[in-house]
């Protein structure tokens, strides 16, 4: 089945030459104040792959499809700016065998994508094979490419897949295009939310509905170790609790035998342990499940409110908010709850604490005089930066190479309580790019998954 | 001389007579806004005319909600629902009341079982809102207790700020959320 989805057949057609780096290159620490150009070419197909595909996927031009793909994502990140393709001067095939350089100098791009597009069959089931290349415009010479197989309906995440790598080659940090997103998508009047998991690929698209709406459903998080498997908090028969799911297989358990409301859950970094607050007798404490021996055990003892805990990449320590100041402040203790320590000390309440997968910094919800924003700070609680601010926003999330936060932001309500919504935001760590990430419906809660495995 | 004499005299006639003035003025001005505060809690209509600030003044008590809008009963004469403050689960004068009420009619009824919903208003984080929404559950449920209802007829369900009752986005509305409700079971 794996093999099916994803005959990955590798060529890297052209050695890496390491001084190809002084060319390209983008130093994306900075803002975007200066996108670089870029010309996404539509990969070419032959008659047969065109009808074949016509057949399979009705779709007219998939080359086409395939480089608006990578050119929205490219253009998303802010670090670069896709030039109309009506610009363009030379044709799809030639280009993808050997570029005009001075043609695409020209028009002003530093940066050209090309490729190509065949059908195949292989055990008389029918595959694409999709082929692509990153030329350097200025140094005239093709830097990177590869050529891949899957089955027909997988063409996007190949567009993906090529995302990724021309992300790579001229960020030096590693993609998040082949990722999907899962949050809580809402309907309905502000006082009777219907609200159900769905599951998207980053850029949007593929939509997919995880439950019903027939009972309130909260938070969902993947494990970072599993792109199949998410935890939520589900009213289930009015029993607030938190679940595990296989989203391939759609089975879910509760997680524990707790008496009282479990919900805030994450997993554990390697996938092994689901950490999470139990709130019993007017209290909430933070518990961890070892999910192999099925062993759980209260990490935080004390009678204030702790919850929203996060591991830290390395599995070592976990930060979480308490109200045991008297408001709502972050706090970060070692894995096995010892060796508290509050970290927040600014002005204002700190919530929603997440630590970020590069270990060195924690994205967090911060409300002062009436407004919420979304920030990071160190993992000791120096250098807070504000990202953005707004009349409500919360519930961080990372980009799995920690370059990018995704959340959720609601509006203010008109004097007759109209107006309500939610939507997905992300932004960029610089505090620059900020933007929608559409959503078919309203939605929450979002959380990002690792790059995704075959 | 005389004439500064006179002058003098006259300045503080004027002057005399300026602060007995603002004085009386105070003085009406605070009886108007105290008779319109007591008409506007005695009747409803009467509060949608005030202006918003003396509208808020009869409705809320520091931010706890004292208004009678979105509140139910759980019996004839008994209310369904206590407020309370930001941030709080303490339950004010006016909620233990509510809850000693309902004891007595829980106590009279002793075949019925409840549930105390617990919730929170939008300015808050949902899980923490989760959370707080149990306390002030469990802080109704204690009282309850305390006034003679076993615990094994009351649960607590904590819907934090998923369920409010009131969709507008301002304080009086945020009053209203933040509340438990005492829900039949049975």
């Amino acid at each position: 089945m794996k093999k099916n989805l994803f005959l990955i057949i590798l060529f890297y057609v052209i050695l890496k030459p390491s001084i190809s780096f002084s060319l390209v290159e983008i130093d994306i620490t900075r803002g975007n104040l200066d996108p670089m150009p870029i010309s996404v070419s539509p990969f070419f197909s032959d008659k047969i792959t065109d009808e074949n595909i016509k057949k399979n996927l009705n779709i007219e031009n998939l080359g086409l499809e395939i480089s608006k793909v990578i050119e929205n994502n490219l253009e998303k990140t802010g670090l670069f700016d896709a030039i109309e393709k009506e610009a363009f001067l030379q044709k799809p095939d030639i280009a993808h065998l050997k570029p005009r350089f001075e043609d695409w100098a020209l028009i002003k791009s530093q940066v050209l994508i090309t490729g190509k597009v065949t059908s195949k069959i292989i055990n008389e089931k029918d595959y694409i094979n999709i082929e692509f290349k990153l030329w350097d415009v200025l140094g005239a010479k093709m830097v990177d490419g590869f050529s891949l197989t899957t089955t027909p309906r997988s063409w996007r995440r190949v567009g993906h897949k090529i995302s990724d790598k021309v992300y790579e080659r001229l960020t030096g940090e590693s993609g998040y295009f082949d990722t999907r997103i899962i949050y809580v998508a809402e309907e309905g009047p502000k006082t009777q939310r219907i609200k159900k998991l769905a599951l998207m690929d980053q850029d949007g698209f593929n939509t997919k509905y995880i439950t019903l709406g027939s009972e309130l459903v909260l938070t969902p998080r993947f494990n970072p170790a599993n792109d199949k498997e998410i935890t939520y908090m589900s009213y289930f028969r009015n029993m607030p609790r938190v679940y595990i799911v296989n989203l391939q297989t759609g089975e879910q358990k509760v997680v524990g035998d707790f008496r009282g409301m479990t919900f805030a859950p994450r997993f554990s970094p390697d996938g092994k342990k689901l950490i999470m607050s139990l709130a019993k007798d007017g209290n909430s404490e933070i518990w961890v499940r070892n999910l192999e021996t099925n062993i759980q055990e209260k990490l935080t003892d004390h009678p204030s409110i702790d919850t929203s805990p996060s591991y830290s990449p390395d599995g070592k320590f976990i930060t979480f908010n308490s109200d045991r100041s008297g408001y709502q402040q972050i706090y970060v203790m070692r894995s096995d709850g010892s060796k508290v320590k509050r970290i927040s000390f600014g002005k204002g309440i700190y919530g929603t604490p997440v630590w970020s997968p590069r270990g060195d910094l924690i994205a967090f919800t911060k409300l002062h005089k009436g407004k919420f924003f979304i920030g990071v700070m160190r993992t000791d609680g120096t250098g807070e930066r504000l990202l953005t601010e707004n009349f409500y926003q919360e519930a961080p999330s990372w980009s799995p190479n920690g370059r990018i936060i995704i959340f959720y932001r609601e509006t203010k309500t008109d004097d007759k309580g109209q107006g309500f919504s939610a939507k997905l935001w992300s932004i960029d760590l610089t505090g620059y790019n900020e933007r929608l990430v559409s959503t078919e419906t309203d939605a929450s809660d979002p959380s990002w998954s690792s790059l995704l495995g075959n | 001389m005389n004439l500064s004499k006179i002058l003098k005299n006259v300045l503080l006639v004027v002057l005399f007579g300026l602060i007995v003035t603002a004085c009386a003025t105070k003085k009406s001005v605070k009886t108007t806004t105290e008779s319109t505060t007591t008409k506007a809690a005695e009747t409803q209509s009467e509060t949608q005319k005030a202006d918003p600030i003396e509208k808020l003044d009869a409705l809320m008590q520091g931010d706890v909600y004292i208004g009678s809008d979105t509140v139910g009963e759980l019996a004839s004469g008994v209310p369904d629902r206590v407020f309370f403050a930001t941030n709080e689960t303490i339950l004010t004068t006016a909620s233990r009341e509510t809850l000693r009420k309902q004891a007595a009619w829980l106590r009279q009824n002793s075949d019925v079982t409840v549930v105390v919903e617990g919730h929170a208003d939008e300015r808050g984080t949902r899980e923490y809102n989760l959370a707080l929404g149990e306390r002030r559950a469990n802080a109704a449920k204690d009282y309850l207790m305390t006034y003679g209802v076993s615990s094994d007829r009351i649960k607590v369900l904590s819907y934090g700020k998923e369920r409010p009752v009131d969709s507008g986005s301002n304080p009086l509305s945020w009053s209203k959320n933040r509340r438990s409700v005492t829900v039949k079971a049975n």
